[in-house]
C-alpha cells in the first residue's frame, strides 16, 4: 500500500524542515509515500470563517482527488500538520455525518468534474509510524539511540482534537512512545497539547506569546533537554519567540524545538542536512543530542 | 451595537446627579433581543445542542484564552442563546478562539462549541459586526483572498498583506525575524499556486465578488 | 374448544371514546360512529366523552340489557391501559369478559396524525377489522394459580435488608441472597449520613443483626443467584454458595485465626476500604461484618497457591472451623416472588482522566473519603493523605461521571447532598478551607435544603463550576507542590485557578457491571442506561414487566438511603399483596396442542422463549403449561403441523379481522 501524502503550504514556508525530515526518515522506513498532484490549501483555520460551504468544498477537493489517484479500495492521506489533518479529517467526517454538507460539497465538486465517494483516510504521520509501521520496526532501525535526552513531547491541538481517534485528545501517547523507542525519556508534563495560541502570535501578540511562555517554561522547568513538535505552527511559534518571550517577560528561555521526525531521523542515522536540522533557529546540536546531561557520546 | 449609556444618572425630579457619573445603567428589555438568533446560530453549527447548555463553564476553564475575552465562551453560548445579537457579533471573544478544540472535547454536552465560534464569526463578518483594527478578522480575510487566488496559501506573502493592512509599523519590528527566517529558506519569495485554478474556481461558490463578498 | 354462548344471533355494541381532546380532536368522533352503526351485527353505535368512567361503562351495562348485546366494541386508547376496565364492565353486564374487543385508535390513530379525514378514515377501517373479528370470538375461562408465600431477596445492602425484615416480621419466609462475605452494601461504607449526620453504622448494624438473628430470615452470604426457573408464584431458583474455607456454623468470629495467620502483615489491597489499607489472606470485611464469619481469599493464601503454609490459622482456631477443602455448594429452594436490590456501583474515576485519579496521589473518590474519615477506616478516621500531609485546602467536584454525555448523562442525585456532608465532615476533621465546585446544587430532599444552609454558613466555599481539570502545573509560587483545580467562576464569570492539598470527586452511581446478565437471569428488562427498568415510571416504580419480580433501591436508578427505604418497603408490600391474595388470575390467551395434529417434532421446544413446553415422551406429543405460557404466539406461527392454536388468536379471529380491514370500501363510504 502506498501512502498519499498531502504536504499543506505550512511545510513549503516555514514547515520546510518537517517536511524534509519526513520524508527523509519514510524512506529510511522504507514506507511507500506519493505526493498528492495538485493539492490545494485545506483552508486552515481562517476559511470557515469567511464562507463554510467554500471551506469544506476546498478541503474535499483534495479527497477527491486522492480518491482519484489512488487505487486502493481504502485511500490512506497522510497530513503532517495539525491544521490539515484536522481541516481534512472534518471534512470527511462532515461529509459522512451530515447528508445536507455532503450534497452541497459535492455538487461544488461536481463543477469541477469531481465527486468524493467517501473513501479517504485521513492520517498523521504519528499515526501511521505507531499504528500501522509500528514501534518494534521502527526499535530495530535505531542506530543512534538518543539515550539520556529528555524530550518534552508537544502535540499541540488539533493533532489530537476533536476528530482524532488514534489517541487521547487531553493526554496522547503516541509520540511520547515514539520517542521512548529512540532511546530518549519523554517527561511527564501536563501541558502536552495546551494549545500554542497558533496564529495568534502575529495577531495579537500579547496573548500568543504569554500561551507560549507558559508552554517553554513548563518544559523547561521539567528538565527537558529539547520540545519535540508534530506541527509546523507550533514550531514555529514555540521556536521563534523564544528572545522575544525572554525579553518581554524578563525570562531564561533557551531550550531547542525540533519536529519529531528530525529526532527519529538522527537517531536513524539520516544525513543531518536532509533533515533539515540548518533550518532551525536554535539547532539541537548534535552535540546536544548526543550529549545529554553528561551521556556519553558514543552514539555517534 | 454596545449597551446605551446614557450621559449621568437622572434623579427623579429629572435633574442630572453629577456626582454619579460614574454609574452606568444596564438592563436589556426583551424588545432589543433577537429571539431568533439562539436557534439560527445552533443550525449553522451542527445539530440544536447548542440550545441543550447547561452554563456549567467547562468552555470557559478549558479554555487557554479565555482570560483575554470579553464574555467566556459559556456567557457567549447564554447569550447566543438568549438573543443578545449585537454584544455577541461584536464581542473579542469570537477572533480570540483559535479553533484548539479543547472546549469541544470536555463539552458534557458535546456543543459543537467550536463551530458555534465559526459560525458566529461568518455572521459578524457577513453583517460588517467585527473590530476594525483587529488584526484576526483580517488575517481570516486576507487568507481567504490568498487562497481564491492560487489555491494555495504563500506564509510570506500573507503576513506582509496582514501588517499591511492592520499596523504598518509591525512590519519593521518582525524583520529581524523575518530575515532569521529567510536566511534559513523558510520564507519564499515565489508564490505556491495549484495548477487547475479553473477547477478551484469552478468548486468555490460562482457568483461571489472579487473581495469574497466581504464588507471592507 | 368452549361452545360459543350465544343464541345464534350476533349482536354488537360499538363504542367510541372522545378522551377528552385526545381522541375528538383529530378524529370525528361522531363520524366514527354513524359508520360503525351500518356496519354488520352493529345493534347500538355510540360515542361518550370517557369511555372509561363509570358512567361510560354503565353505559355498556344498559346496552346489554336493553338491546340484547352479545359482543361489545370500545375504540378508545391503548388496551394496555384500560383492556381491563372495559372487560370487567363487560363482565359485570352479564357476558363473558372475552366477547370484548378493544381498538386502539389513541396511540394508533389521534396521537399520531394530524389530518382528520384521514384519521378518521384510518379508524373506521381499525373498526370495521374489530367488527368482523368479533364475532368468532368465544366464551373462555380464567386460570388461577397459587402464589408460593416464600420470597427471595437478592442483594444484602440496605434496600435488601429492609425489605427481608419487613416480609420477615409480617411473618413470611424469607431467603437473602448477598454475593459479599457481609451484608450492609455500600452504606455499611459511609461514615455519616445525611442530612441528619447520625453514624450510618449506628442505625445500619442494628438492622444487619436483626437479619441474622431473624428466625424467619435466611440468610446466604458469598452467594450469588444461578438460576431461576418458574412464573409468579412459582419460581424454582438455584443459589450458588462459593466457599469460604470456614464453616460458617462453627465460626464465631473471634478472629484468632488472622490474628495468628502467618503473613505479619496484610498484604492484599482491602475491598471494604476501597483499596486504602491492606488485609491479610484470612480476613473479616469489617469487625460489625454480617455474619460474624471470616473467609480465605484463595487467590493470596499460602496454603492454596504452595500447600506448604504452616497452617498456624489451623492451629490458633479452637473451633476446628477452617476447612481448606470446603467445595462450592448450589442449593435449590422454591419462592413465590423476588424482590432485586442489587444496587450501583461508583463511576470510576479514571474514565475523567483530566481530574487526575490515578495519577496524582491526592486525588479521591469520595467513596474513599467516606472511609478516611471514618473512625474505623483505615487510619481511624484521621485524614492523613496518600502523602502523609494533612490537608489545608480542599477541593469538592461534584459531577464526575454524572450529566455528562461523554460518560453519564444522568444526574445521580446523591453526590450534591454526600458532597455538602463530606464537605462538613472534613471541615471538622481538619479545619481546612473546603471548596465545592458545582454545576447546580440538588437539595431536593426532606430537609436537604436546610442543611445546604448550614454549609453556607459555615463558610464553605461554593464556586458555580464545572471544574476543567485538575493539574500540577503552577503558574505562581503559591501554587508549587499542590493541585491546581481551574474552573469558571460562572455566578462571577471569571476563570478560578484554586491550588489545593487534595480533591474529592463526587462519583456518580452506576449501574452493577453485571446488570446486563442479571436481567436475563430474572427476565425483566433494563432502561438504556441498564438500570433495572420499572413496570411505570410512576404508578408502578417497584414492579417489573415479569409478574412477581420486583426491585428496590439503586439498581433501579440512583437513589438516596431514603428513598432506597422507601423503595424496598413498597416492593416488600407489593409481594405481600400477591402472597395474601394467594393466587393470581392468569390471562386465557395462551396458546394450546391440537394433539391429533401435532407430530411431536419439538420444533415448538426451541421456539418458546419462556420454557412452557415440554415433550410428553408416552405420547410423543407436546404439552404447554399454561401458567408459564405468555401468549406470545411464536409457537403457534413456528409449528410445521399447524397443530397449535392459541385462544383469543385463533386463525379465523385473524383472518377475519385482516379481511374486515382489506374489504374494499364504496367509494362513498367515508
Amino acid at each position: 500500500m502506498t501512502y498519499l501524502y498531502y504536504p499543506g503550504c505550512s511545510l513549503r514556508s516555514t514547515g520546510r524542515a518537517y517536511e524534509e525530515s519526513l520524508l527523509t526518515v519514510f524512506r529510511a522506513l522504507e514506507i511507500p509515500l506519493k505526493e498528492l498532484d495538485d493539492w490545494n490549501c485545506c483552508g486552515a483555520t481562517s476559511y470557515v470563517s469567511i464562507d463554510e460551504t467554500d471551506a469544506f468544498a476546498l478541503a474535499a477537493r483534495n479527497l477527491a482527488l486522492a480518491e482519484a489517484q489512488s487505487s486502493d479500495g481504502s485511500v490512506q492521506l497522510i497530513a503532517p500538520c495539525s491544521a490539515c489533518y484536522l481541516v481534512l479529517s472534518k471534512t470527511e467526517r462532515y461529509l459522512e455525518d451530515y447528508p445536507d454538507v455532503n450534497a452541497k460539497i459535492n455538487a461544488a465538486l461536481d463543477r469541477a468534474g469531481l465527486r468524493y465517494h467517501g473513501k479517504v483516510d485521513v492520517r498523521h504521520p504519528l499515526d501511521v509510524l505507531v499504528n500501522d509501521f509500528g514501534l518494534e520496526k521502527i526499535a530495530k532501525r535505531i542506530k543512534h539511540p538518543l539515550t539520556g535526552l529528555e524530550v518534552a513531547c508537544y502535540y499541540g491541538c488539533q493533532t489530537v482534537r476533536p476528530f482524532a481517534t488514534y489517541d487521547h485528545p487531553q493526554y496522547p501517547e503516541t509520540m511520547d512512545k515514539i520517542v521512548k523507542v529512540l532511546g530518549a525519556e519523554p517527561i511527564d508534563w501536563p501541558l502536552k497539547t495546551r494549545c500554542c495560541g497558533g496564529s495568534l502570535t502575529g495577531t495579537i501578540q500579547e496573548a500568543g506569546l504569554r500561551l507560549n511562555r507558559a508552554l517553554l517554561k513548563e518544559a523547561k522547568g521539567r528538565d527537558a533537554d529539547l520540545v519535540a513538535t508534530c506541527c509546523p505552527l507550533c514550531q514555529h511559534n514555540l521556536e521563534c519567540y523564544q528572545p522575544r518571550i525572554n525579553r518581554m517577560y524578563d525570562e531564561d528561555i533557551d531550550i531547542p524545538v525540533a519536529y519529531f521526525t528530525q529526532l527519529m531521523g538522527i537517531a536513524l542515522g539520516c544525513d543531518e542536512r536532509e533533515l533539515g536540522m540548518h533550518r532551525l533557529m536554535k539547532k539541537p546540536s548534535l552535540k546536544h543530542i548526543m550529549h545529554p546531561k553528561g551521556a556519553s557520546a558514543n552514539a555517534w | 451595537m454596545s449597551l446605551p449609556t446614557p450621559p449621568a444618572v437622572q434623579s427623579d425630579d429629572g435633574a442630572s446627579i453629577e456626582s454619579m457619573k460614574q454609574v452606568v445603567r444596564r438592563i436589556k428589555f426583551e424588545s432589543e433581543l433577537d429571539l431568533e438568533f439562539g436557534e439560527r446560530v445552533a443550525a449553522k453549527a451542527y445539530g440544536q445542542k447548542l440550545l441543550s447548555c447547561i452554563q456549567c463553564g467547562t468552555c470557559s476553564a478549558t479554555c487557554p484564552l479565555s482570560h483575554y475575552m470579553d464574555y467566556t465562551p459559556r456567557k457567549i453560548i447564554a447569550m447566543t442563546r438568549e438573543g443578545f445579537r449585537e454584544e455577541v457579533l461584536n464581542s473579542l471573544t469570537i477572533w480570540l478562539c483559535s479553533s484548539c478544540y479543547a472546549c469541544q472535547v470536555q463539552c458534557p454536552r458535546q456543543i459543537h462549541i467550536t463551530d458555534v465560534m465559526y459560525a458566529l464569526k461568518r455572521e459578524a463578518i457577513s453583517l460588517g459586526f467585527y473590530p476594525r483594527r483587529l488584526p484576526i478578522p483580517v488575517l481570516a480575510r486576507e487568507f481567504f483572498k490568498r487562497v481564491l487566488k492560487d489555491g494555495r496559501n504563500t506564509e510570506s506573502w500573507l503576513l506582509i498583506s496582514l501588517y499591511l493592512r492592520t499596523n504598518p509599523f509591525r512590519m519593521l519590528k518582525e524583520a529581524m525575524l523575518g530575515l532569521r527566517l529567510f536566511v534559513r529558506g523558510r520564507l519564499t519569495v515565489g508564490r505556491e499556486r495549484v495548477r487547475r485554478r479553473d477547477q478551484l474556481r469552478a468548486i468555490l461558490t460562482p457568483e461571489r465578488p472579487k473581495n469574497g463578498g466581504l464588507v471592507k | 374448544m368452549p361452545g360459543k354462548q350465544t343464541n345464534g344471533e350476533i349482536r354488537i355494541g360499538f363504542y367510541v371514546c372522545h378522551c377528552g381532546h385526545n381522541i375528538g380532536q383529530t378524529v370525528d368522533v361522531k363520524a366514527v360512529a354513524a359508520y360503525a352503526e351500518k356496519l354488520p351485527h352493529v345493534v347500538v353505535a355510540r360515542e361518550y366523552k370517557y369511555m372509561c368512567s363509570d358512567p361510560g361503562q354503565e353505559l355498556i351495562g344498559e346496552d346489554v340489557r336493553a338491546s340484547k348485546l352479545n359482543r361489545i366494541i370500545v375504540a378508545s386508547c391503548s388496551p394496555l391501559l384500560h383492556e381491563h376496565t372495559f372487560r370487567t364492565a363487560v363482565e359485570k353486564a352479564g357476558l363473558n369478559p372475552f366477547f370484548f374487543q378493544m381498538v386502539n385508535i389513541r396511540e394508533n390513530v389521534s396521537w399520531v396524525h394530524t389530518d382528520t379525514a384521514a384519521a378518521t378514515q384510518k379508524a373506521n377501517d381499525l373498526v370495521r377489522a374489530a367488527v368482523h373479528r368479533v364475532a368468532h370470538h368465544v366464551p373462555l375461562e380464567k386460570k388461577h394459580v397459587a402464589i408460593d408465600p416464600a420470597v427471595l431477596v437478592v442483594g444484602g445492602g440496605i434496600a435488601g435488608i429492609h425489605a427481608a425484615l419487613t416480609l420477615a416480621n409480617a411473618g413470611k419466609k424469607v431467603t437473602l441472597v448477598e454475593r459479599e462475605a457481609t451484608i450492609g452494601g455500600h452504606m455499611a461504607k459511609f461514615d455519616k449520613t445525611f442530612p441528619t449526620l447520625d453514624c450510618a453504622a449506628c442505625i445500619l448494624t442494628p438492622k444487619m443483626s436483626q437479619v441474622k438473628n431473624h428466625p424467619n430470615i435466611t440468610l446466604w452470604t458469598y452467594s450469588e443467584v444461578a438460576s431461576v426457573e418458574g412464573f409468579v408464584g412459582n419460581y424454582t431458583v438455584r443459589v450458588r454458595r462459593k466457599p469460604r474455607y470456614i464453616n460458617e456454623e462453627l465460626c464465631v468470629g473471634c478472629m484468632e485465626c488472622i490474628e495468628k495467620c502467618v503473613y505479619k502483615e496484610g498484604k492484599t489491597s482491602d475491598e471494604f476500604n476501597v483499596g486504602l489499607s491492606k488485609r491479610k489472606p484470612v480476613y473479616i470485611p469489617f469487625p460489625q461484618a454480617t455474619p460474624q464469619v471470616v473467609l480465605i481469599d484463595p487467590e493470596v493464601c499460602i496454603e492454596f497457591k504452595s500447600g506448604k503454609c504452616k497452617k498456624t490459622c489451623v492451629e490458633a482456631c479452637d473451633r476446628d472451623a477452617i476447612d481448606f477443602k470446603q467445595k462450592e455448594t448450589v442449593e435449590e429452594i422454591r419462592v413465590g416472588t423476588i424482590i432485586l436490590a442489587t444496587g450501583f456501583k461508583t463511576f470510576d474515576a479514571r474514565r475523567v482522566p483530566v481530574y487526575g485519579y490515578g495519577k496524582y496521589p491526592n486525588v479521591y473518590t469520595s467513596l474513599e473519603v467516606e472511609r478516611l474519615v471514618n473512625a474505623s477506616g483505615p487510619t481511624g478516621g484521621e485524614l492523613i493523605l496518600r502523602d502523609g500531609r494533612r490537608p489545608k485546602t480542599v477541593g469538592i467536584i461534584h459531577c464526575v461521571g454524572s450529566r455528562d454525555k461523554n460518560t453519564n448523562r444522568w444526574c445521580s442525585r446523591t453526590c450534591c447532598m454526600y458532597s455538602l456532608k463530606l464537605a462538613h465532615l472534613l471541615k471538622e476533621h481538619t479545619d481546612a478551607e473546603v471548596y465545592n465546585f458545582y454545576i447546580d446544587i440538588r437539595a431536593a430532599g426532606k430537609t436537604y435544603e436546610e442543611f445546604y444552609d448550614k454549609l453556607l454558613e459555615e463558610n464553605i466555599h461554593f464556586i458555580r463550576g464545572r471544574v476543567a481539570e485538575v493539574t500540577d502545573w503552577a503558574v505562581r509560587p503559591s501554587e508549587e507542590g499542590r493541585l491546581v483545580i481551574r474552573a469558571e467562576d460562572t455566578m462571577i464569570g471569571i476563570v478560578r485557578r484554586v491550588p489545593v492539598d487534595m480533591v474529592v470527586l463526587a462519583v456518580g452511581m452506576e449501574p452493577q457491571t453485571d446488570a446486563g446478565d442479571v436481567r436475563r437471569l430474572f427476565n425483566i428488562s433494563c432502561s438504556t442506561e441498564g438500570f433495572f427498568l420499572e413496570r411505570h415510571p410512576k404508578l408502578a416504580p417497584v414492579d417489573t414487566f415479569t409478574d412477581g419480580i420486583f426491585i428496590a433501591g439503586a439498581c433501579q436508578g440512583p437513589k438516596d438511603i431514603p428513598d432506597s427505604v422507601a423503595q424496598a418497603g413498597a416492593a416488600a408490600a407489593q409481594a405481600l399483596a400477591l402472597i395474601d391474595r394467594g393466587e393470581i388470575e392468569l390471562e386465557p390467551n395462551t396458546a394450546y396442542v391440537e394433539a391429533e395434529l401435532c407430530s411431536g417434532c419439538k420444533t415448538c421446544l426451541g421456539l418458546c422463549p419462556y420454557h412452557a413446553i415440554t415433550r410428553n415422551e408416552e405420547l410423543k406429543k407436546a404439552e404447554i403449561n399454561e401458567a408459564l405460557c405468555k401468549g406470545c404466539g411464536t409457537c403457534v406461527a413456528g409449528c410445521p403441523s399447524g397443530a397449535i392454536h392459541q385462544h383469543l388468536f385463533e386463525d379465523d379471529m385473524i383472518f377475519s379481522e385482516l379481511s374486515g380491514l382489506l374489504e374494499p370500501q364504496p367509494a362513498d363510504c367515508c
